[in-house]
């Protein structure tokens, strides 16, 4: 038998999304492509911070593996190893799917996509050589899979990704020759900052990355530093001696499903560039699919996991397994905690990058025929 | 370079052992473990070169998005080794442009 609710996607926005649902009685299948669940929770070795109610204190994997024990519990059907390529609204959102061996359909009543985000490249003289690679990548391989792509590294934006990832670069034992960030100012956490400064590890503010050399792989790395307008101040550059070098300039949604599906998008630059219009329920401009977690709009894992709860009772109420009333009453919660997390100067840009969403929605259906998508 | 001792993830759990061919050497790898980071610890970082400049090209996004580190994999091309775990025995080539399949 199909289930009622197919989650695409199981890192914590899609695990938080069919973990809520099922707990109301929908019959849940959640599929990723990946060999493991877990999205990008399992690479996640620092301690999360805010309050309590947002997991602060707990390292990333332990997050993961208390997910999966709730996913266990309330009896969501887990599906590996398994890539939805393909969403067909004229068909009343029948999704494809591969498992490896074979192509198959399956015709869910509603749909999460939880796809999570991709890592921006950048583009310069050697980028596309071997030992240039996403941070996250960098993070994936040994954080997980405990192997180093290099010994002495630089790494490229000064955001919470680059920060984090620098230090745990340091704790796996490999060198950070310095942290470039073009910007004048660092984008992360100042706690994230803060604990790699300690080390002795360089942040070089209005500093860039010019060329990677090498022959066949990344041997050094050229960077300078830049003036106020972001030109190159001659003469100001250096040549370091690094083998590796990370790039750690954003992510952006993963939405290509939401865009084949016709999804309505709209441009927000804070949350990672187009993303899927959606509504306070993370319903999209189509009926019955919701989205939930970086797919949504790139923020970090704590909103992931608020976000796909309210996707995963947004689904219940839907399907009629809970009451309008009890739905709202977790709904607010939930609300209330996302307004939380997006206050402060880095919260806020986020809040009303949402709100532009939120807008969006209600224009799509009161004027249908402005579409940017 | 394999990651033995870590502050936070503690030593690495050894796996069971097998052997890959790689370009004609045999390297040990661990089973289960993705082709790439076999790869890696072996200190291999150059997976395939481009079709018309012939320019080599590795691992980049590590989650199956930008398909960088295509390679051939026993006689079939285009599999991306960063998300295609090891099996014993593989046969693993560095890839040319689009590859060419090759049954074995
Ligand atoms: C490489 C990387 C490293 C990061 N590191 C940090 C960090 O250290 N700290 C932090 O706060 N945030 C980090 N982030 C941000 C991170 O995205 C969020 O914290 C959070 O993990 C987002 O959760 P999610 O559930 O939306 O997506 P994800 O955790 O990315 O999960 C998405 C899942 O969807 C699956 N999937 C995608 N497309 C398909 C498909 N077509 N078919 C089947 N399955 C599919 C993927 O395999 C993946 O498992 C990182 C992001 C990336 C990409
Ligand atoms: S490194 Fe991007 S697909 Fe493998």
């Amino acid at each position: 038998m199909d289930a009622e609710l197919s989650v695409i996607g199981s890192g914590p926005a899609g695990l938080s999304a069919a973990i809520e649902s099922a707990k109301y009685g929908v019959r849940v299948e959640l599929i990723d492509e990946n060999i493991l669940p877990g999205g990008q929770l399992f690479k996640q070795i620092h301690k999360f911070f805010g309050s309590k109610k947002h997991y602060a204190g707990v390292r990333g994997y332990d997050i993961g593996w208390r997910l999966l024990r709730e996913a266990e519990d309330a009896k969501v059907n887990i599906r590996l190893n398994t890539t939805v390529w393909g969403i067909f609204q004229s068909s009343n959102n029948r999704i494809g799917l591969f498992d490896q061996q074979r192509v198959f359909f399956s015709k869910p009543k509603r749909l999460v996509i939880a796809t999570g985000a991709t890592e921006n490249p950048l583009s310069f003289p050697g980028s596309t050589l071997p030992g240039v690679m996403g941070a996250g990548a960098v993070q994936t391989m040994m954080n997980i899979h405990r192997v180093l792509p290099g010994r002495r590294v630089l790494m490229v934006g000064a955001g919470n990704v680059g920060l984090i990832v620098s230090y745990q670069l340091l704790q796996a034992g490999a060198e950070v020759a310095a942290v470039v960030e073009a910007m004048p100012k660092i984008g992360g956490y100042l706690v994230h900052a803060l604990k790699l400064m300690r080390t002795g590890v360089p942040i070089l503010t209005s500093h860039t990355v010019l060329e990677a050399r090498g022959d066949k792989e990344v041997e050094s790395a050229v960077i300078a530093s830049l003036d106020k307008d972001c030109r190159i101040v001659k003469g100001s550059e250096k040549e370091l001696d690094v083998d590796l070098v990370c790039l750690a300039v954003g992510l952006k949604p993963d939405a290509e499903l939401c865009r084949m599906l016709g999804c309505g998008f709209t441009y927000v630059p804070f949350l990672g560039g187009r993303v899927p219009i959606h509504n306070e329920d993370m319903e999209t401009t189509i009926p019955g699919v919701y989205v939930a977690g970086d797919v949504s709009g790139v923020e970090e894992a704590s909103v992931a996991m608020e976000e796909g709860r309210l996707a995963g009772i947004s689904v219940a109420e839907s399907l009629g397994y809970i009451s309008e009333g009890e739905a709202e009453k977790e709904k607010d919660e939930i609300k209330e905690r996302l307004r939380d997390f997006r206050i402060g100067p880095f919260g806020s840009p986020r809040q009303e990058g949402k709100d532009k969403i939120l807008t969006e929605y209600k224009r799509w259906f009161s004027n249908e025929g402005k579409r940017d998508s | 370079m394999r990651i033995y001792d870590h502050p936070i993830l503690g030593g690495l759990r050894e796996k069971r052992k097998v052997s890959i061919e790689v370009d004609g050497e045999i390297i040990e790898a661990y089973e289960g473990e993705p082709i790439a980071a076999a790869l890696l610890a072996a200190g291999i970082r150059t997976f395939r070169h481009t079709l018309r400049e012939n320019k080599p090209r590795g691992l980049f996004c590590a989650i199956g998005r930008c398909t960088d580190c295509v390679m051939t994999v026993d006689g079939i091309p285009n599999i991306r080794t960063c998300v295609t775990p090891v099996r014993e025995g593989m046969r693993v080539e560095t890839q040319v442009g689009l590859g060419k399949w090759r049954r074995i």
